[in-house]
């Protein structure tokens, strides 16, 4: 069966950040100026030599975007069922070895979440966990997806790597989207920050998109973790994916994520933060690379940042998150994911939304097979 | 033919505006309902994806007039022919409407409607009584299928949708357009109010906008705009347009000498 592995080894680490470090202004202003952009022309826009053409990109990605998605951002809410993790992620606040309390909901305490969800105004909700096999495993993911069914217009998850015919399980139900982030494609670096578990396992992870994709599921969001790595040549990597998984499975959507990484208590990273200005550049050359990605930007982001995004490229925003289980219904307990930059209510995000001209949607879809 | 007699009529109802507006892409709600009134359009298209029930106040369907339009759900989002029923049947409950853009693709990349599909779905819901005006490529053999099995129009594009390419397809346009016998409304990839006056120019008895109304800087001024180029178009159309020379006429340099 083929996989993204074969493309994947096909290219080397090392070459393409020399590539990408490479380039010249001319390769830029080609990419500026094609009508059609490859990865080449991708690859030439978040090269740190596009950087003094960065308006130039924001208003081609702005133009891009309003033709593709129209003046419109979708509002979604996580939420997280479980915090339990036998994973080790060195960065993660879910991280085996922290010694946090653990939760996963019950069927009631899943309930509570949603009516205050309801109560906010949500229609798509995206399902996070850690990764603990045996608790919040395929069985616990399709008793909470036919609960919230009930509830909420589309459904999309965020949880770990699962099989194929798990997926089609997923499918059936309802499950509109499957977020899968590699993390990091530097193998070498992958390995030092996922030293053990299931996680540990860099092939897995990467060919999960594939299941995903073979199972049929309507949509796909990858991503990774900016800053765990060089976040040029690893977006180079995911694009490159992104790419061989559009042309394999092409009745699939496909999304793309932007979660910075940031020093915080209790995390073991220290790396260079991705600065405002490279993050924009990187929405931006998404967009000039591929009309049709979403793009999603969470509340991890300040205010200031996302009230600007809106008119970048992005086309989907998470607002009034909460990322501990149980912490829409209830401020104690567990501990959280990561901690929240823009803490505004969904209310307060929406209206902001409007007040830059674009339609805060909150339900763009429908669940059209019986089930 | 007076242009007063020039009556547009889509399974026998009658509509004085050949414009068609699509309402998704608005960056407010009241921007959609001032291009709906300045395009004085009567048949606006919804994404049943987009409705939501259970809010009335300040959904979509609050802004419009359902006394002045007709309402045209599409089923947006269905890949195959059997989601595409069955989005269909949940639009005929939620918007009371037996109308329906049928829009079929698989393809989320550049929306390409999927013709088998579309033939299928169309078949089916013609025999449930929907009056069907499916989205298609422009291809004249399609429409006269979907003809045999009761559709009530057909919706070729123009180009991809969101482009604002203009009438990339125009060769198979005039195809459809001599050939048919339900009405043909163009719909995709209208970027300017020119290229709906070149669609109406051609014959099509319809086009429907979206993209270009909905994010320009004024959409209710854009919309006023579109209104009038449609209704120039038409009435070039009907007025008859003069052919286009390739050559001057003055000298017939093959013939000539039959009038020595």
């Amino acid at each position: 069966m083929s996989s993204f592995i074969h493309t994947f080894e096909q290219f080397n680490w090392e070459v393409v950040q020399q590539r990408i470090n490479d380039t010249n202004a001319k390769a830029v202003e080609n990419a500026l100026r094609k009508p059609k952009r490859n990865l080449q022309d991708f690859m030439a826009l978040l090269s740190p030599q596009a950087m003094p053409y960065l308006e130039e990109m924001a208003q081609l990605s702005h133009k891009i975007t309003q033709g593709r998605f129209g003046k419109t951002i979708q509002l979604f809410a996580p939420v997280y069922v479980s915090n339990e993790c036998q994973n080790i992620c060195t960065y993660c606040g879910f991280s085996f070895t922290n010694h946090i309390p653990r939760k996963t909901l019950t069927e009631e305490e899943l309930l509570r979440e949603v009516k205050v969800l309801k109560d906010l105004g949500f229609q798509h909700i995206l399902i996070v966990s850690g990764e603990a096999n045996y608790t919040v495993n395929i069985r616990y993911f399709s008793k909470a997806v036919a609960l919230l069914k009930a509830y909420f217009a589309n459904i999309s998850i965020e949880v770990q790597p699962l099989e194929q015919d798990e997926y089609e399980q997923l499918a059936q139900l309802g499950v509109h989207a499957v977020l899968v982030y590699q993390e990091t494609y530097q193998r070498a670096t992958y390995k030092s920050y996922h030293p053990k578990g299931k996680k540990s396992n860099f092939n897995y992870r990467l060919e999960t998109p594939d299941r995903i994709g073979r199972a049929g599921i309507h949509k796909m969001g990858l991503g990774v973790l900016l800053g765990l790595s060089d976040w040029r040549t690893d977006s180079f990597f995911c694009a490159l994916h992104l790419d061989y998984l559009q042309k394999t499975y092409w009745k699939s959507k496909y999304a793309v994520s932007f979660p910075r990484m940031r020093p915080a208590e209790g995390i073991d990273w220290s790396g260079a933060v991705m600065s405002d200005r490279e993050l924009v550049q990187l929405i931006c050359a998404y967009r000039l690379w591929n009309s049709d990605l979403e793009l999603s930007l969470s509340t991890r982001e300040s205010e200031r940042f996302r009230d600007h995004a809106v008119k970048l490229g992005v086309t989907s925003m998470s607002a009034g998150s909460k990322t501990n289980p149980g912490g829409y219904a209830s401020d104690q307990g567990s501990l959280e994911q990561f901690s929240i930059d823009d803490n505004r209510s969904p209310a307060e995000v929406s209206q902001m939304i409007a007040a830059t001209g674009y339609d805060p949607v909150w339900k763009d879809w429908e669940f059209m097979e019986e089930s | 033919m007076k242009n007063s007699e020039d009556i547009f009529k889509i399974a026998g109802k009658a509509f004085t505006s050949r414009l068609l507006l699509g309402t998704g892409k608005f960056g407010a709600h009241k921007d959609m309902q001032s291009a709906i009134e300045q395009s004085a359009t009567e048949l606006v298209t919804v994404a049943l994806k987009r409705v939501d029930s259970m809010k009335k106040e300040d959904d979509l369907l609050h802004y419009i007039d359902r006394q002045k339009v007709q309402l045209l759900p599409n089923t947006s989002g269905a890949r195959t022919a059997k989601e595409a029923i069955f989005a269909a049947k949940l639009a005929r409950e939620a918007l009371e409407t037996n109308w329906l853009k049928l829009e079929i693709h698989p393809d989320p990349k550049y929306l390409m409607p999927d013709p088998i599909e579309t033939l299928k779905a169309t078949e089916a819901l013609a025999k449930e009584g929907f009056i069907i005006l499916p989205y298609i490529h422009a291809d004249p053999v399609l429409c006269k299928r979907l003809e045999d099995v009761g559709t009530s129009a057909v919706m070729p594009l123009g180009s991809p949708i969101g482009t604002n390419k203009g009438l990339k397809t125009a060769t198979f346009l005039e195809i459809i357009i001599e050939q048919s016998k339900v009405p043909v409304i163009v719909d995709a990839g209208i970027g300017c109010p020119s290229d709906a006056a070149k669609a109406m120019e051609m014959g099509a008895h319809a086009v429907l906008v979206n993209t270009a109304i909905a994010v320009a800087t004024d959409p209710s001024s854009m919309a006023e705009a579109f209104k009038w180029s449609v209704k120039a178009g038409r009435m070039a159309f009907t007025s008859g347009l003069g052919a286009i020379s390739a050559s001057a006429e003055a000298s017939s340099p093959l013939t000539g000498f039959l009038n020595d």
